[in-house]
């Protein structure tokens, strides 16, 4: 497969790019629901538009409604709502939550898909316990009670939280906290009796919740593929979710990037676009280089991804490693070469690096991601 | 796709019955491959029966036309050839300047006879081509280059020195670009093709921090080039005055070809192979760690770029930062190879490390952002005509 966009992508990404540079900018999303101290973090009034253009089930089968296509096209949709700083619940809900219930059943999949897909409902994913990611370790534990189970621990950094109408947690059903084996997904409903949140406002504008499970009765239903079989679909949910955290940094980086070069080309100083300064000049190509870089290595992770490759897992980490780097040096440039005005609020540059500094966190770091590139390649 | 997974199964049987167990693995360095001329040595039989299957065949070339020695293949089946090679770690069975950039230039810009001349005679490794761009006083600004040649009708006789010409003292021929209009900086330069067995012509290796001479001076003392070797075999590619057009094209042609080695064919992990030699420190090996991000990543970049070309997408100027960040990457490939080896990377003349390979090898990397556009004027070039950056 080649390594760029087919046509049907092609025009995918076209639509993409118009919709949200229009419908999701700054001005009308960002700067508008954080400066009404916006309790969800996101409008649903563009997640409803989300809906209307097929994006919310973009990667469900169409006899749920979705629209039947890959990891490449939702990345698509991710480097636009990265290059916007759109804040959406598309990552946690259509990318995240979408790929768990993919493994659910005929009766969890009616229950919850079709108001997904109308743009209707948000779910977030409760996946990391503690302030760093760590997936390989679970402790919160879901007992047999009754005919369901008893759902009892903590869960840290779950994205738009309280605005969701399912939370789709990772749960120990056996063995103990390192063990691989022995997890269960649960489709935890948002009116749960015992399942309190601590809402908190990021960096970045957005929300996340600190949850607490406290004896959380849970119908035998809300189990999400098999009971104790849980790993693989974890797996699955981290590989898309990593690799479009991957793509919406690409975004980030484009956007921070792109916004950068335009104000070397505008703004003087000592009778010169600052632009024609080559200690600039060479930063700002080397940028482009990393950034370039970081993006074809995302399309390729991706298009392993639809095609079920092993290599998949590797090239993966690789994705979010690398754009970590590219995107977290995007921001950084951006920010110091636009020089004091980088550092107002008024001014977007900032907001791009609020917006990397937590997709950085979500879903493993650079150290994390290239930690594993060193333990999957077998050193 | 049918035919494509037929051609991949003929290919996968073809190389299994005719490259040999010996050429299975990587070469080394540049001396482990053949690289044809008139005064050519083989190293060994098997490096002989893999060379003569290939260019029998059109694989020394493999996409060029069967007409010109190659093999005709399309741009997919060319990709076919090149991963079931690297799946058996083949090396290439013929390595030369005539392969990666005179015949490029001449498919674009020759004539008929020309490219039936020596692309042939590149295909079957018979004439060793180098090339003779910078000069003393030329390097990174290249066009301020003063070799001259002086028309005398139907010949030039041409005065100068050139230096960097890689392998020069074992080239049978040089393609080297002449002034031939002093009052025309950008269109006063002829790209000449002449043999360097004629008198006036001679080469002198320079000796360099790796203690080898991959790089000669080679001195032209009025060398009487001819205009023509024959009915459609003009002694010059595109037109007189205008060989600067044919250096651009073929300068971005050496930077793919450089940037390359930073990882396009090297997909397997460092930190894999140098931790199997020893426990790596944990610092090191995080550095590896970083290193194989960057090299992996840059390896779907290569790809990225091929697949692109063959399809006329992306930017005309991108290989200025393919060539940037390969080349970069391979210098600290080699720095962390000599951390991870020790001591031991330090023998300069011992049987253990071949010679000091590690050591000459290090230091050769060192040229990687120098040859062929040094790292800088790289970014100057993606600055200016990628980013468009003001005054650049």
């Amino acid at each position: 497969m080649p390594l760029y966009y087919d046509d049907d992508q092609a025009m995918l990404a076209d639509s993409a790019s118009d919709f949200i540079r229009e419908e999701g900018s700054i001005a009308k999303q960002l700067r508008h629901w954080r400066d009404r101290d916006c309790k969800d973090g996101f409008g649903h009034g563009l997640w409803e538009q989300f809906g209307e253009m097929g994006f919310t089930g973009i990667l469900l089968p169409e006899d749920d409604g979705g629209l039947g296509m890959g990891q490449v096209e939702a990345n698509i949709v991710l480097e636009e709502i990265g290059a916007n700083l759109t804040p959406s619940p598309f990552l946690s809900s259509s990318v995240l939550a979408a790929t768990a219930l993919k493994h659910g059943s005929d009766d969890t999949r009616g229950r919850w898909l079709p108001d997904l897909v109308a743009g209707k409902n948000v779910y977030a994913v409760a996946i990391d316990e503690g302030a760093k990611h760590r997936p390989e370790k679970i402790a919160c534990k879901a007992e047999k009670s009754g005919n369901g189970f008893k759902l009892t621990g903590k869960k840290d950094f779950v994205v738009y939280g309280a605005s969701a109408e399912m939370i789709v947690v990772a749960a120990r059903t056996s063995g103990s906290e390192s063990d691989a084996d022995g997890i269960t997904l649960f489709a935890v409903p948002q009116d749960a009796s015992g399942m309190s949140h601590d809402s908190v406002r990021l960096v970045d504008s957005s929300m996340a919740s600190h949850i607490t499970f406290d004896a959380v009765e849970l119908d035998g239903d809300a189990v999400i593929g098999e009971v104790d079989g849980g790993r693989e679909i974890l797996n699955a949910m981290l590989r898309a979710g990593r690799v479009g955290a991957a793509a919406e940094g690409v975004g980030v980086a484009r956007g921070a990037m792109d916004m950068t070069v335009d104000y070397l080309k505008q703004r003087k100083q000592f009778g010169k676009l600052i632009g024609e300064f080559q200690a600039l000049q060479h930063r700002a190509a080397h940028l482009y280089s990393e950034v370039e870089i970081a993006r074809a290595v995302t399309i390729k992770a991706a298009q392993l991804i639809d095609a079920g490759s092993e290599q998949a897992e590797l090239m993966t980490s690789v994705a979010k490693a690398k754009v970590a780097k590219a995107a977290g040096l995007a921001v950084k440039e951006g920010v110091q070469m636009h020089g004091g005005i980088g550092m107002t609020d008024e001014y977007d540059i900032g907001l791009y690096m609020k917006r990397d500094r937590a997709l950085q966190e979500f879903l493993g770091d650079m150290y994390y991601h290239a930690g594993r590139v060193a333990e999957l390649s077998g050193y | 796709m049918a035919d494509l997974e037929q051609f991949r199964a003929e290919t996968r049987s073809w190389l299994e019955a005719n490259c040999p167990p010996e050429m299975r693995k990587p070469a080394e360095d540049e001396n482990d491959v053949y690289w044809g001329g008139r005064n050519a040595t083989f190293k060994n039989d098997a490096q002989k029966a893999w060379f003569e299957a290939c260019r029998d065949k059109g694989y020394t070339v493999p996409a060029w036309p069967k007409a010109y020695g190659g093999a005709g293949l399309s741009p997919a089946e060319a990709k076919v050839l090149r991963e079931e090679m690297a799946r058996i770690n083949a090396r290439p069975p013929l390595s030369s300047f005539g392969i990666w950039m005179l015949g490029p230039a001449l498919l674009h810009f020759g004539t008929e006879g020309q490219k039936q001349r020596f692309l042939n005679e590149i295909a079957r490794g018979e004439i060793r081509w180098c090339q003779g761009y910078s000069e003393p006083g030329s390097g990174s600004d290249l066009v301020s280059m003063q070799t001259f040649g002086e028309d005398k009708g139907d010949h030039w006789i041409v005065n100068g020195q050139k230096i960097w010409t890689s392998y020069a003292d074992e080239a049978d021929w040089i393609f080297c670009l002449v002034r031939t209009d002093k009052d025309n900086k950008y269109q006063g330069i002829t790209f000449m093709l002449f043999d360097m067995a004629g008198d006036g012509v001679s080469t002198k290796p320079i000796k360099l921090i790796s203690g080898n001479s991959p790089f000669c001076e080679t001195f032209m003392d009025d060398v009487k080039v001819p205009k023509s070797y024959g009915e459609d075999i003009p002694a010059y590619v595109g037109e007189i005055n205008r060989g600067w057009d044919v250096a651009k094209y073929l300068l971005g042609h050496e930077r793919e070809m450089i940037s390359a080695t930073g990882g396009g064919d090297r997909a397997s992990s460092l930190g894999a192979v140098t931790s199997r030699q020893g426990e790596l420190d944990p610092v090191l090996r995080a550095e590896m760690a970083l290193f194989d991000v960057d090299a992996l990543a840059f390896t779907a970049m290569s790809e990225k770029f091929l697949d692109e070309v063959k399809v006329g997408k992306g930017h005309p100027a991108q290989p200025n930062m393919l060539k940037y960040a390969g080349t970069e990457l391979n210098k600290r490939r080699h720095e962390l190879l000599m951390a991870a080896g020790g001591s031991r990377t330090l023998e300069w003349e011992s049987d253990e490390t071949e010679h000091g390979k590690p050591a000459r090898s290090w230091l050769r990397t060192k040229a990687n952002s120098i040859e062929g556009g040094t790292s800088e004027v790289m970014l100057n070039v993606v600055a200016k005509r990628i980013l468009e950056l003001p005054g650049a």
